[in-house]
């Protein structure tokens, strides 16, 4: 799979879910793109710097989302 | 003068311990005076702030902090955990108020230039306060605001040759006791093994994906002074599979009261003459030890190399020559199920770099079964009970031994797997009949 479809199948699956959820685990994301964790890190780690995914972590949990999404994202960038 | 009034906090300073209340009151005083002239980058009355915070939630008796966040250094999963305040206009000084995590050197072993170059840094930057160490290991540098962490990570990575640690669903910061390095019980080299598989699984401590957190934690032998076996998702505890060594001279040394017993940690108060049976025979947990006419057998076969001897009289017993260490999986602290101790995967492997065998054949098929079977927040303890040990040790690859099992026969369904069976399921039923009517 080349990296811009990756991101796109990505991109697509967060942006339907968006009005309910704005954080994913890891898995929900290989499971997105159909492959073995291992292989999906390789394009997940790329997106994150790629800007098309965002960290988060409650300290000890990581969760994935689409940059400026969530209730929390407001929360943050204020000042 | 301090800002906020703290009547209950006071209170915390009255009894007879050390008082963090007191330490971070002192924080406060001396970021006022700033005797060094320090150009603070965050509020310079954080701490007096977090102690106003703290109050109120003592008197509300619930948390006014957020936890959790995007914050971080780019490129990393981890190592900074975004914390801010829902009362910012009343404690501004702790509005934001992140957590950094640095991952700690190999058996915590500092130098006070470099110690003292950390504090300047947290000083500068931060508030001030640190955690020496979570329970992980790290590091903990409490309190700072966004425009600072890429600020630190640079210094720390670029000037103090010095990495974040693990947060999150990551590879939390190895973690080892001082190992051979200091300790003559060590039965491998707990800061290489550390270092390296620090080094060699970056992408694993920076970068999460596995299921949830994920310890190792190596202890250079069943003293385990660094609690692998309680703590890490894997530990690796040093052992030895030959003999102890003994020096029968040394050990009638101790029994004629020549050498203190536990190398005279049990000085304070007169225990009487040393008695080798009550003290040591008396004790082995497997009774596989005499003395008998001035001399200490043991029986090294039955030996389960708890470290009991060895602790009271080390200048007479010492660990065996054949060492490497044992590894177990699966220990962790309650939330699902309760506690959980390690179990045994692995009685001995020889512990040599590069250190292949451990991550190809133990290391990276675990983390391949987790990661693949593992639910979202399970960790490897909780996979393991779930799906069985016996799925464990298939995962392995490895045959069940007798330190596995616990107790035998408590439970009477194990079941086998066609390949495991002489002659499989196929059977002659005309054979079968000839024996036994229908
Ligand atoms: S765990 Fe064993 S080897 Fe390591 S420091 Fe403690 S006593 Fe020494
Ligand atoms: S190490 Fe423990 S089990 Fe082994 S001989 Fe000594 S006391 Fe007994």
């Amino acid at each position: 799979m080349e990296q811009a479809e990756a991101q796109e199948k990505i991109v697509t699956a967060l942006t339907k879910k968006l009005k309910t959820k704005s954080k994913f685990y890891f898995n929900d994301l290989a499971k997105i793109l159909e492959l073995k964790p291992r292989v999906a890190k390789k394009y997940i780690t790329q997106m994150v710097v790629d800007q098309a995914l965002e960290y988060w972590s409650s300290g000890s949990t990581s969760m994935y989302g689409l940059p400026g999404t969530g209730k929390q994202a407001g929360a943050e960038h204020e000042e | 003068m301090a800002k906020h009034e703290t009547p209950l906090l006071d209170q915390l300073e009255s009894g007879p311990w050390p008082s963090f209340v007191s330490d971070l009151k002192q924080e406060a005083e001396k970021r006022a005076k700033n005797e060094k002239g320090v150009e603070f980058q965050i509020p310079v009355d954080v701490v007096d702030d977090l102690l106003g915070v703290l109050e109120l939630s003592f008197k509300h008796k619930r948390t006014h902090w957020k936890h959790g966040g995007i914050v971080g250094v780019f490129g990393y999963g981890g190592g900074v955990i975004g914390r801010y305040c829902d009362q910012p206009e009343m404690f501004p000084g702790v509005a934001h108020f992140h957590t950094m995590r640095i991952n700690h050197p190999s058996g915590k072993f500092y130098t006070a230039e470099y110690l003292r170059q950390l504090c300047d840094l947290w000083d500068f930057r931060g508030s001030g306060i640190t955690n020496m160490h979570g329970s992980t290991g790290d590091i903990i540098f409490i309190g700072t605001t966004t425009p600072q962490l890429e600020e630190i990570f640079y210094e720390l990575s670029h000037n103090m040759n010095q990495d974040l640690g693990g947060s999150g669903s990551n590879l939390r910061s190895p973690s080892d006791c001082i190992g051979t390095a200091r300790c003559e019980y060590a039965c491998y080299d707990t800061n290489a093994l550390c270092y390296t598989l620090t080094q060699d699984y970056q992408d694993e401590l920076h970068r999460p994906a596995f299921p949830y957190k994920f310890k190792f934690k190596f202890d250079g032998c069943p003293n385990c002074c660094v609690a692998s076996i309680a703590r890490s998702d894997l530990a690796f505890v040093g052992t030895w599979r030959d003999e102890i060594r003994i020096d029968a001279e040394a050990v009638n040394a101790y029994v004629g009261g020549e050498f203190p017993p536990n190398g005279g940690a049990h000085a304070g108060r007169d225990w009487g003459p040393f008695d080798i049976q009550k003290e040591v025979t008396d004790l082995c947990p497997t009774k596989c030890m005499k003395y008998e006419k001035g001399k200490l057998y043991i029986n090294d076969r039955e030996c389960t190399r708890c470290m009991h001897c060895i602790n009271v009289m080390p200048r007479a017993l010492r660990i065996g020559n054949d060492r490497g260490c044992s590894i177990l999986a699966g220990a962790k602290a309650p939330i699902l199920d309760g506690a959980q101790m390690g179990s045994l995967i692995v009685p001995f492997i020889k512990v040599e770099d590069p250190y292949d065998e451990i991550k190809d054949n133990v290391i990276e098929p675990i983390w391949d079964w987790w990661m693949e079977e593992g639910k979202n927040r399970e960790r490897l303890g909780e996979l393991m009970k779930r799906q069985g040990f016996q799925r464990m040790i298939e995962v392995l690859g490895v045959d069940a031994v007798p330190q596995m099992v616990q107790e035998p026969r408590s439970n009477p369904y194990i079941f086998w797997k066609e390949d495991e069976v002489e002659g499989g399921w196929e059977r002659d039923i005309d054979e079968f009949r000839k024996h036994h009517k229908r």
